[in-house]
């Protein structure tokens, strides 16, 4: 039990997208169309989402307007007064569509950049997509919504950091999000390809604190610093089931996006729970709620109310045991696999671009004609 | 940080709206990936916020409403919105 209410749920409607991108933070085992739950399963979830405290609705995916139903969603998400940001790689972000958005309520759209370099852009992402990004971010301003871009930095762009910047003002983003890549599902398996240099991070940092005044009133920007890059662990969203609540594409509930790796976990399935039961009865939202949990060397720490030991996925991806203090802290005796990992900024430069498995081959093929 | 001065006449962020939550039975102020609860004093000023009114005004109507001088604690409230631009 908690007396905390959650106050964001992030939707991942779908699995799906056109774009491959290796820092993907999904899971490797990527679902396919027919594992996603319904139109009404979704309506419901966000129903007693709002009765349970929830604030902000994140429609996001893979990519969510490859969602049929997503107006319906976004109109029903309006009605229940949740603020909604679609969060889009701006493919399939059509006028007729994004018109039926804004007049379903949708009120904030976030479009992910990959880099200022057309050519870098396309590498990235492992497909052409900046044109149809540009007609999407047009559209976005036209029709007058939020209008937030987001952007995954890693070798091949922080030293872009600048004109990428540049670039999200000059296309009238009200706020950009500067993200430092995580490193979970598609994003951990590249890692290697996606490290920065140590200098890169330090000199993107100062060039974005730059920036930030430059833009102030004009355009709001967030930098977030990679955590391997530091010696103290995040608070993860804040906390284990605090504030946070993530529902996959086939209806699992999740305290964070990452946490399907935290296998001795079975994740509630909106399904057969209703968020009310899964945010205060569920055995994994409980889990690493409180200080019990908690085992040396993060039970001595004068932090733990504030960092609560960083983040149980990170814990579990890299240790094995998501009881773990988070192996960015200076303290974790695992300190080390960090530190190893800072060296793989001269790892390959090839990427295993995120891929949603092809449906299985008949194993029973029509007989050949001869 | 900087104190907003009595001559402003501040307006809600383009992107900022009220709503009233009933989980919390508070007004909460939601905007782009973030929300603030409301307090009796901080809805009582921010229902004042309409782009017309200026501070001074804001707080000459609060301060007649509750028999006080508020100025400061209005000025102070708007200050720390403005600082977080939420108010413009």
């Amino acid at each position: 039990m908690t007396n905390e209410r959650p106050t964001t749920l992030l939707a991942e409607l779908t699995h799906r997208c056109p774009l491959h991108c290796p820092y993907c933070s999904n899971p490797i085992d990527l679902l396919r169309a027919e594992r996603e739950i319904g139109t009404e399963d979704w309506k419901r979830v966000f129903t007693q989402a709002r009765e349970l405290g929830v604030l902000q609705l994140g429609l996001s995916g893979g990519e969510p307007m490859i969602r049929k139903d997503l107006e319906e969603l976004a109109a029903h998400a309006r009605g229940l007064g949740l603020y909604s940001t679609l969060v889009t790689s701006g493919l399939g972000f059509t006028r007729k569509r994004a018109e039926a958005l804004r007049d379903a309520g949708l009120e904030h759209v976030q479009i992910s950049i990959q880099d200022s370099d057309p050519a870098s852009a396309e590498r990235i992402a492992g497909t052409s997509s900046v044109k149809q990004k540009q007609a999407a971010i047009a559209l976005v301003r036209e029709l007058g919504f939020a209008f937030s871009i987001n952007v995954v930095l890693h070798r091949a762009n922080l030293d872009r950091v600048g004109e990428i910047i540049d670039m999200a003002a000059d296309y009238g983003a009200d706020r950009l999000e500067l993200a430092n890549t995580q490193y979970y599902g598609w994003g951990l398996r590249n890692r290697a390809a996606l490290m920065p240099r140590r200098e890169q991070v330090v000199r993107a940092k100062e060039i974005a604190e730059e920036r930030i005044q430059r833009y102030k009133g004009r355009m709001q920007m967030l930098f977030v610093l990679p955590d391997y890059f530091e010696d103290t662990p995040k608070a993860c969203y804040g906390g284990w089931g605090r504030f946070y609540i993530v529902v996959s594409p086939d209806g699992k509930a999740l305290p964070c996006h990452g946490a399907y790796v935290i296998d001795s976990l079975e994740m509630p399935s909106v399904r057969e729970h209703s968020m009310n039961w899964i945010w205060h009865e569920s055995p994994a939202f409980n889990a690493y709620r409180g200080e019990a949990w908690m085992k040396e060397p993060l039970r001595s720490c004068h932090d733990k109310a504030k960092t609560f030991g960083g983040c149980r996925c990170q814990a579990m991806a890299l240790t094995g045991d998501a009881a773990n203090l988070d192996p960015v802290c200076s303290q974790s005796p695992y300190r080390y696999l960090i530190d190893q990992a800072l060296e793989e900024y001269a790892g390959p430069e090839k990427y295993v671009y995120r891929e949603v498995p092809a449906a299985p081959v008949a194993a029973v093929a029509e007989p050949e004609t001869v | 940080m900087v104190a907003i001065s009595l001559e402003a006449v501040p307006r809600l962020w383009r992107l900022a709206r009220i709503e009233y939550d009933p989980a919390r039975q508070r007004p909460v102020l939601l905007y782009p990936e973030g929300a603030v609860l409301l307090n009796e004093t901080g809805r009582a000023i921010l229902e004042l916020v309409d782009g017309t009114r200026s501070v001074a005004r804001i707080a000459a109507e609060l301060s007649e409403r509750y028999q006080t001088d508020v100025t400061e604690d209005v000025t102070e409230y708007l200050s720390r919105l403005a600082e977080r631009e939420l108010i413009q």
